[in-house]
């Protein structure tokens, strides 16, 4: 049954948008107000209305007065709570909104700021995928709700649609707004799971080059000739001679050439994914690497920024 | 798929918080509590054992009651109902059972459905206590019951409801509660009332706590103990002397050597011919009885709407009065009633049962051979027998077999109703046509709402004697025994002899009774007693004599809007962040939008303001001082100083952009 409905709403969310209040996608931030909060009341607030009128009916009935002033009260309090929860969310600005880095199957982590200028917002909640997150929303601050968005594909995963609601204060009626940001999170391609190393041609010039290691391995003392950025400046202020950090240089790695031509046989998917697991690999070992691919090639180098270019590049492969 | 939706969907409902439960619980508490009046003592104990033994079990991390314990409670409910009351059916073992199965709802409230269910619920029993008693304390009361009910709706909602402050919870629906007191005042005065019930009114199966339509000495002693209202009058004029404030309820023509009742024959009769000369105009309000019976104020020349004059002259309403009934009438203070007597009446009012009372006999015999049927002699003789041999009591000592012979004989001591009967006995002994009167006399004259307050203690009994040429006239025997029970009310003649309960007496408390009182009148007459008719005088100051249900319609509608419109400008309006500089920029970014450059949000004001010069070449210069100057104010202090902002205020006033020409 409520797969029915489901399937009904969603069809009535693409066959008839204006009136499912669905909007397009818009620059964030977003800023909530009366042209796009609506407001309906929710099964149980239909529930007591029912209520009220039996009530309603019976005080009249047997021209009871003061249960009918019971029920005024009880029914102009409670519409009332239709503004309260309007109030919720106008006004409310939802902006800033940061993703993590994830792989294609594996959920990305995404975080939003919800703020308001004036008043407290109780009990906001944001649907986002049919899952939802409770937060309040102080004065004059910003609530950052973190959350899980599935991934399946690399490259852009454009934001889902998501819902910003309130049933406060008596969950009688329920305030809405859709948000449709137009963000995409970027999604790595998934890397495969096994499979060959990189070819690694025999014989390399670079063998044997002296390179600086940058690991701490242990003190020692000064002796002439040595770099003045190794001497440990502070703890040499305590201690009779000058001390100096000895470097301890990893042992010597190769650097991967990784070529998106150098794999035969291969689809591109297959290509991407095991280009990415071999730099993954690469910056898990300290190597350097450099990547060419058909439309851009990425000179040796190691460290965050590299790889993150890297990925985006293949990511972002047709 | 499916399984994929399915198990997305088993997400199950968060469980009440302790704070939820804790709200729910008291909301509980709160309806049994409201019930309670009501409500067999031992059920109301029983369901507080329940609500505490529950909440003290969910305290400690204890889950649903099973279902083995659940129905034998719901069926020991049942039973005890059933057991109390006869019937499932009706008002009180109704309002019973529904308390009871709600409090056990609470066995099984884990969830927010429950809660929400229980709480709908109890808002209805809530409102279902006010069928029994809607005085004032006990509707205060019951609206007062909102207050939790709509807290633990509230903490449903709320994200971390486990604060410590209770006040966080209830100040918010207290002030939610105030600001729709305005609409439901309006809603109340304006909905249009039932001129006649859709289904019939509740029987209250309550016994009639007014007069009785049987007078049998020591009968009447339950309800002169009895210090509620019967009813409250108001005078159009100045108020009649407390001796000749008497209201006829009930006239008795059979008396079967016990006790009084109305003769039957009497009903079938139109009624009886009156003379009258001036009339006092005053408005009754009657506090229900349960009963037909409308005492009025002698005599009555006409019966208000609604109600039939009987032959008798007394009115008798044409429905039971289940709720306050207000009339206004006109009472005639010398009248002749039925100058002219019917052989049937006289026979009727002349017939006493066979073989009582042979000493009173023989004595009114005597009586009317000596005044040669003079009835009005008879009258003066047994008035002086009651003053010089009488005396005035309520705890008289107990009657025997004949009851007659016995008082005026032996005891010689009673009060109103001893003395009605044997003296109508009397009369009619002697051969004058004779009845007795039941209703009220006298009542407390309030000075400061001037009103007459008339108590069921204030109930009386008195009799009527035909007299040829004058009619039926009013004899008051008990005013020869004891003249104060007359001129200055019950509780005058009862305070000489300690038969009144010793709190009454105290002078303070009487009289702030009777202040509480004028609430209580307000209350009555202003709400309680709105009815159909009273609502359609609502629009009289407004040229409407007469406000049909669709201008009651109309007036609602259009005050619901007012009402929304005052509520919607609350609810968006939005008070603008920043200082006077900012509502000046304000003021400048809306006229640049409309000339067709708004402010991007990523946008400061000295790029914003570059860029409209651009855009607007005809205010280049003016745009230019524009930005100089609120760069100047804003930046250039901590401040900005008052004198740049009126500035900058001026030079945003003299810009007119006009739309650029695209």
């Amino acid at each position: 049954m409520p797969g029915r409905v489901q399937r009904l709403v969603a069809w009535a969310e693409r066959r008839l948008p204006s009136l499912t209040r669905l909007r397009r996608r818009e620059p964030l931030p977003i800023h909530l107000h009366r042209r796009r909060i609506y407001i309906v009341p929710t099964g149980f607030g239909l529930g007591f209305a029912v209520l009220l009128g039996v009530m309603l009916v019976g005080s009249l009935n047997y021209s009871n007065n003061a249960a009918l002033m019971l029920t005024c009260l009880l029914g102009a309090a409670t519409a009332g709570s239709m503004l309260v929860a309007f109030r919720v969310l106008n006004g409310l600005t939802i902006g800033g909104l940061r993703a993590g880095t994830a792989r294609a199957g594996e959920p990305v982590r995404l975080s939003l700021d919800v703020g308001a200028t004036q008043r407290e917002r109780m009990a906001v909640r944001l649907d986002i995928e049919r899952r939802e997150f409770v937060f309040t929303v102080p004065a004059g601050g910003k609530t950052t709700v973190e959350f899980d968005l599935p991934t399946a594909f690399r490259g852009w995963l454009p934001l889902p649609r998501m819902r910003l609601h309130s049933r406060w204060p008596f969950g009688m009626f329920r305030a809405w707004s859709w948000l449709n940001p137009d963000r995409a999170v970027l999604v790595y391609p998934r890397a495969e799971s096994l499979g060959p190393k990189p070819f690694e041609p025999e014989g390399d010039a670079d063998r044997g080059r002296p390179r600086a290691g940058d690991e701490l391995a242990a003190l020692r003392e000064y002796r002439p000739g040595d770099p003045r950025r190794q001497i440990a400046w502070k703890l040499s202020a305590r201690h009779h001679g000058l001390l100096v950090k000895d470097l301890e240089q990893p042992a010597p790695q190769e650097d991967w050439r990784l070529d998106w031509d150098g794999m035969h046989g291969l689809d591109d998917e297959s290509r991407i994914s095991r280009l990415a697991r071999w730099i993954d690999e690469a910056r898990d070992s300290g190597r350097r690497w450099s990547l060419r691919l058909p439309d851009g090639y990425f000179d040796i180098a190691q460290g965050d920024e590299h790889y993150h270019r890297c990925m985006t590049a293949l990511a972002l492969r047709p | 798929m499916t399984g994929f939706r399915r198990s997305v969907k088993v997400v199950t409902e968060p469980k009440l918080t302790t704070r939820s439960f804790d709200m729910l619980t008291l909301t509980m508490g709160f309806m049994v509590l409201v019930h309670a009046l009501h409500l067999p003592w031992w059920l109301t104990v029983a369901l507080g054992a329940v609500l505490v033994s529950r909440w003290w079990q969910r305290r400690r991390g204890g889950a649903n009651a099973p279902a083995w314990l659940k129905l034998p409670l719901v069926g020991l409910l049942l039973a005890a109902v059933i057991v109390q009351h006869g019937t499932l059916f009706g008002r009180e073992p109704g309002s019973a059972f529904a308390v009871g199965l709600l409090v056990l709802k609470l066995l099984e409230s884990e969830h927010r459905r429950d809660a929400r269910v229980g709480i709908a619920f109890a808002c209805f029993a809530l409102m279902s206590a006010l069928l029994f008693d809607q005085g004032l304390v006990a509707s205060i009361v019951v609206c007062l019951g909102i207050v939790p009910a709509l807290a633990t709706l509230r903490t449903l909602e709320e994200v971390d409801p486990d604060t410590t402050s209770w006040k966080r919870e209830f100040t918010p629906v207290l002030w939610a509660l105030m600001a729709a007191v305005p609409l439901s005042l309006f809603a109340f005065l304006f909905v249009p009332r039932l001129s006649s019930p859709l289904w019939g009114t509740p029987d209250s199966g309550q016994t009639t706590t007014g007069l009785s339509n049987r007078l049998a000495p020591g009968d009447m002693l339950d309800l002169m103990t009895d210090d509620t209202p019967a009813m409250r009058v108001t005078f159009d004029g100045t108020p009649p002397p407390n001796a000749s404030r008497y209201f006829r309820a009930y006239t008795m023509q059979v008396f079967d050597g016990n006790g009084w009742s109305p003769g039957s024959r009497s009903t079938r009769r139109p009624p009886a011919v009156a003379e009258y000369g001036p009339r006092t105009g005053y408005r009754t309000s009657i506090e229900p009885t349960h009963d037909r019976v409308v005492p009025m104020l002698d005599l009555a020349t006409m019966a208000p709407p609604g109600t039939a004059l009987r032959a008798d002259r007394t009115v008798a309403a044409d429905r039971r009065i289940d709720e306050v009934l207000s009339f206004s009438a006109l009472a005639a203070t010398s009248y002749r009633l039925e100058p002219t007597l019917d052989d049937g009446v006289r026979r009727d009012n002349l017939q006493l049962p066979y073989g009582t009372g042979p000493r009173a006999r023989r004595l009114a015999a005597s009586w009317a051979e000596s005044s040669h049927g003079d009835g009005g002699a008879i009258v003066r003789s047994a008035l002086a027998l009651f003053h010089d041999d009488f005396s005035y009591t309520l705890a008289p000592e107990p009657l025997g077999r004949d009851r007659i012979d016995d008082f005026l004989f032996q005891t010689r001591e009673g009060y109103c109703e001893h003395f009605a009967s044997a003296f109508t006995f009397l009369m009619r002994a002697a051969g004058v046509p004779a009845r007795v009167v039941t209703g009220y006399q006298g009542g407390y004259w309030n000075t400061t709402a001037r009103y007459l307050l008339v108590r069921h203690s204030d109930a009386h009994a008195w009799s009527e004697v035909w007299l040829q040429g004058r009619g039926w006239v009013r004899v008051d025997p008990t005013s020869a025994v004891r003249p104060e029970r007359v001129e200055l009310g019950a509780a005058a003649a009862a305070a000489g002899h300690g038969a009144s309960d010793g709190l009454l007496d105290m002078a303070w408390l009487r009289d702030l009774r009777n202040r509480w009182d004028v609430v209580n009148q307000w209350w009555n007459r202003g709400v309680i007693g709105f009815d159909a008719l009273r609502q359609q005088g609502l629009l009289q100051p407004f040229g409407v004599p007469h406000a049909e249900v669709t201008d009651l319609a109309l007036v609602f509608a259009i005050g619901c809007a007012l009402l929304v419109a005052v509520a919607l400008g609350w609810a968006l309006f939005q008070r603008r962040e920043g200082d006077a500089l900012d509502a000046w920029m304000w003021r400048l970014q809306r006229m640049l939008a409309k000339a067709g450059v708004s402010r991007r949000t990523n946008e400061g004001p000295k790029h914003f303001l570059a860029r409209a010069a651009r855009a607007l070449p005809l205010h280049r210069n003016a745009l230019e001082r524009l930005s100089g100057l609120y760069l100047a104010a804003r930046y250039g202090h901590d401040e900005p100083p008052p004198e740049s902002v009126v500035e900058f205020g001026r030079a945003v006033k003299e810009l007119r952009p006009r739309r650029v020409v695209k």
